[in-house]
């Protein structure tokens, strides 16, 4: 790698040309360049702006419900019977995810552009509905894009979404998931940039994406962060997050990237398990490459083509992830493991058992990384788990996982 | 002077335009390509444009994103995109070729052993939609030192500061997408072609290329007269698969692309004249 790229401190990444390291930049065909040329424009100038600032934070506290607490697991803990675990409720912000801290801010984008409809690619359909909460709430026309296996194994997400007055857009190429899902609203806003706007879910995609969703969502470990300092009287020892494009993890580390006493786990999904190759954790099992915009981790083949991933949670089912994640792997500020299907189910039914939270599946994987975590670590030692969601939505594929039919 | 280069000098000795058909590599299986390259060339094509199928082709419309997937089921790669230009040029030394495709496979062969084996089977140049002029510092150093032309795509939505950048990168020709949309769609408007292709010729002297929703002899001949060539893809690989899907065998779906690529060629010829 190459060191001296990879040497620059955390606030100055990424660069003028979006790059964090090796990764990230901006890989779009010719007609995005000049949207994004904009967008960019736009951000830069707005994220200075104490208006749309405070135009933002208000949206965060009265709509979303923000501040999200910080909850000292206390039950769970005790009979894990090792650190102190302190869940991030992020499942308890206006339409249950962490997702909607983006939406909230690129519609506020969209509006100050002027644009009349949004568009959004969708796996779990957290971000798709979080798109369609926003969109209602500013009359704009709203539609998403999901794969046509996620629209199945996600119905209830789905009819939410048509609730909200979106259009669901079922993607029938490729393996019918969220990579597809991307390629297809790429598709619709490449046809019809001039009056649509991208609201891409996660810290992925062309520059400047990476980093303006990152920016929105590091409300959580801002709060996190003072959260902890109050409640405990100091930083956290540890703290888990979820990774799929990553999202909802750079929001919890970007906060504490300076404070070194801190470690980092960021948890992909490991599916049936790494050495099956049926997983979808290119940090863990990756190479470099380029898609979606941006050069990152990928699960690719030996010729450079984009592999089907695997994982039980819609969200985490992604083979590429968002550039800053593979920066921080490569200057190993953050360590990166996998959680399988079978640990992370497991972790779902312990924490709505024991703490009575019934948690989203992606979040379960970070769930059931923490709880190896903390058997290993002192009583005097606190983690912090990002839980990004809840986990209602995946009440039919639980059921039918357990043998149970609805 | 690069093939492209001088291919399209003698066009325009010739009072001719450029007629560049596009297929995809392994489409529909990696028998029947160069085979079919030849045909085309026999039919009308100056220049051929292979498509490196890929897992993810955003820029596609629905036709030429199943052919990247009819390809990718019979294991087609950019290995053995190479070696079709390596087996066309045993019996063409002379129609330029380019390959069109996606950053990611070039990227994981690397750029210096693409370059080194790119040249070896005697391609002329590469088009990578997602690699602007932004990220295209490495791969321009390893194709200029192989002496390959770097095709680069120019938007409606370039403004011309942009082109200005674009054209400082490029060689062989400017492609000059002609429709806000992916690949086989149709809304061609060729008074905006015509501004656009104006306004590149204005900051280089390269020949512009047109292409995107070009899909018969009319359409061709509206745009070779305002170009100094015409891509088409699609229609062609639509005319092919229709045949496949009717029954017909590789070879005699394979005709049924030329006859249509003959018919354009008359189209370009007669806008030309």
């Amino acid at each position: 790698m190459n060191s001296e790229a990879n040497q620059k401190p955390f606030a100055a990444v990424p660069d003028e040309h979006g790059r964090f390291g090796i990764y990230g930049g901006r890989f779009v065909a010719e007609t995005l360049m000049s949207a994004l040329d904009e967008l960019e424009a736009l951000y830069v100038r707005l994220r200075d702006d104490a208006e749309f600032q405070r135009e933002f934070d208000e949206d965060l506290a009265h709509y979303v419900g923000r501040p999200s607490p910080l909850y000292h697991a206390t039950r769970w803990s005790d009979q894990i019977g090792g650190a102190r675990i302190y869940l991030k409720r992020e499942d308890l912000n206006h339409t249950g995810a962490h997702k909607v801290n983006n939406t909230i801010g690129q519609a506020l984008l969209a509006k100050h552009m002027g644009k009349k409809r949004v568009i959004a690619e969708t796996g779990a359909g957290q971000h798709g509905v979080a798109t369609a909460t926003v969109a209602a709430r500013l009359g704009l026309e709203c539609q998403v894009f999901m794969g046509e296996e996620d629209v199945h194994r996600q119905a209830l997400n789905v009819y939410r979404m048509k609730l909200l007055g979106a259009e669901v857009i079922p993607v029938k190429s490729g393996s019918r998931t969220l990579k597809d899902a991307m390629n297809e609203a790429m598709r619709d806003w490449v046809t019809n940039v001039d009056d649509t706007f991208y609201i891409i879910g996660t810290v992925a995609g062309p520059h400047p994406y990476p980093m303006l969703v990152r920016d929105f969502q590091c409300v959580i470990g801002r709060e996190a962060r003072a959260q902890c300092l109050e409640q405990t009287g100091r930083l956290p020892d540890a703290l888990v997050a979820c990774v799929g494009g990553g999202s909802n993890a750079i929001g919890l580390f970007h906060p504490f990237l300076d404070d070194t006493s801190v470690a980092m786990y960021g948890v992909e999904a490991g599916g049936h398990g790494l050495a099956s190759g049926q997983h979808a954790a290119p940090l863990s099992a990756g190479t470099p490459g380029v898609l979606h915009g941006n050069r990152t981790y990928l699960m690719q083949d030996v010729n450079g083509q984009i592999m089907d991933t695997h994982s039980v949670s819609a969200g985490l089912d992604y083979p590429g992830v968002g550039p800053e994640h593979s920066w921080l792997k490569d200057i190993g500020r953050v360590n990166y493991v996998a959680a399988n299907d079978d640990e992370a189910l497991k972790a779902f039914h312990a924490l709505t058992r024991i703490e009575g939270i019934m948690p989203a599946l992606e979040s379960s994987h970070a769930l059931a990384y923490a709880q190896k975590l903390a058997a290993d670590m002192s009583p005097e030692q606190n983690i912090v788990v990002n839980l990004s969601g809840r986990g209602d939505k995946d009440i039919h594929t639980v059921a039918q996982i357990d043998g149970i039919e609805l | 002077m690069s093939r492209i280069a001088g291919r399209f000098e003698e066009l325009a000795r010739a009072g001719r335009k450029a007629l560049i058909p596009y297929i995809v590599a392994g489409d529909p299986d990696l028998a029947s390509t160069v085979p079919l390259m030849h045909a085309l060339v026999e039919n009308g094509a100056d220049i051929i444009e292979l498509g490196v199928p890929f897992s993810d082709p955003m820029s596609e419309g629905p036709v030429i994103q199943q052919a990247h997937e009819r390809a990718l089921a019979g294991g087609t790669s950019l290995r053995d995109a190479l070696e079709v230009v390596r087996t066309f040029r045993e019996k063409d030394t002379t129609t330029p070729v380019l390959l069109m495709g996606y950053a990611n496979p070039v990227e994981h062969m690397g750029y210096a052993a693409f370059a080194d084996a790119a040249a070896a089977v005697g391609l002329d140049a590469l088009l990578t939609v997602d690699i602007p002029p932004e990220e295209v510092e490495q791969v321009n150093a390893e194709l200029h030192r192989v002496g390959m032309d770097n095709i680069f795509l120019v938007a409606p939505t370039t403004p011309e500061a942009r082109i200005a950048r674009i054209v400082a990168q490029a060689s062989g020709f400017i492609y000059y997408v002609s429709l806000k949309g992916v690949t086989g769609a149709g809304h061609l408007d060729t008074v905006d072609v015509a501004e656009h292709v104006a306004r590149i010729r204005a900051a280089s002297a390269l020949p512009v290329a047109v292409g995107f929703g070009i899909r018969d002899a009319d359409s061709a001949a509206s745009v070779a007269s305002v170009a100094d060539g015409v891509v088409v893809g699609s229609a062609l690989i639509r005319a092919m698969a229709d045949a496949l899907d009717g029954g017909a065998d590789h070879a005699a779906a394979g005709a049924v692309a030329c006859a249509l690529l003959a018919d354009i060629r008359a189209g370009v010829d007669r806008a030309a004249s």
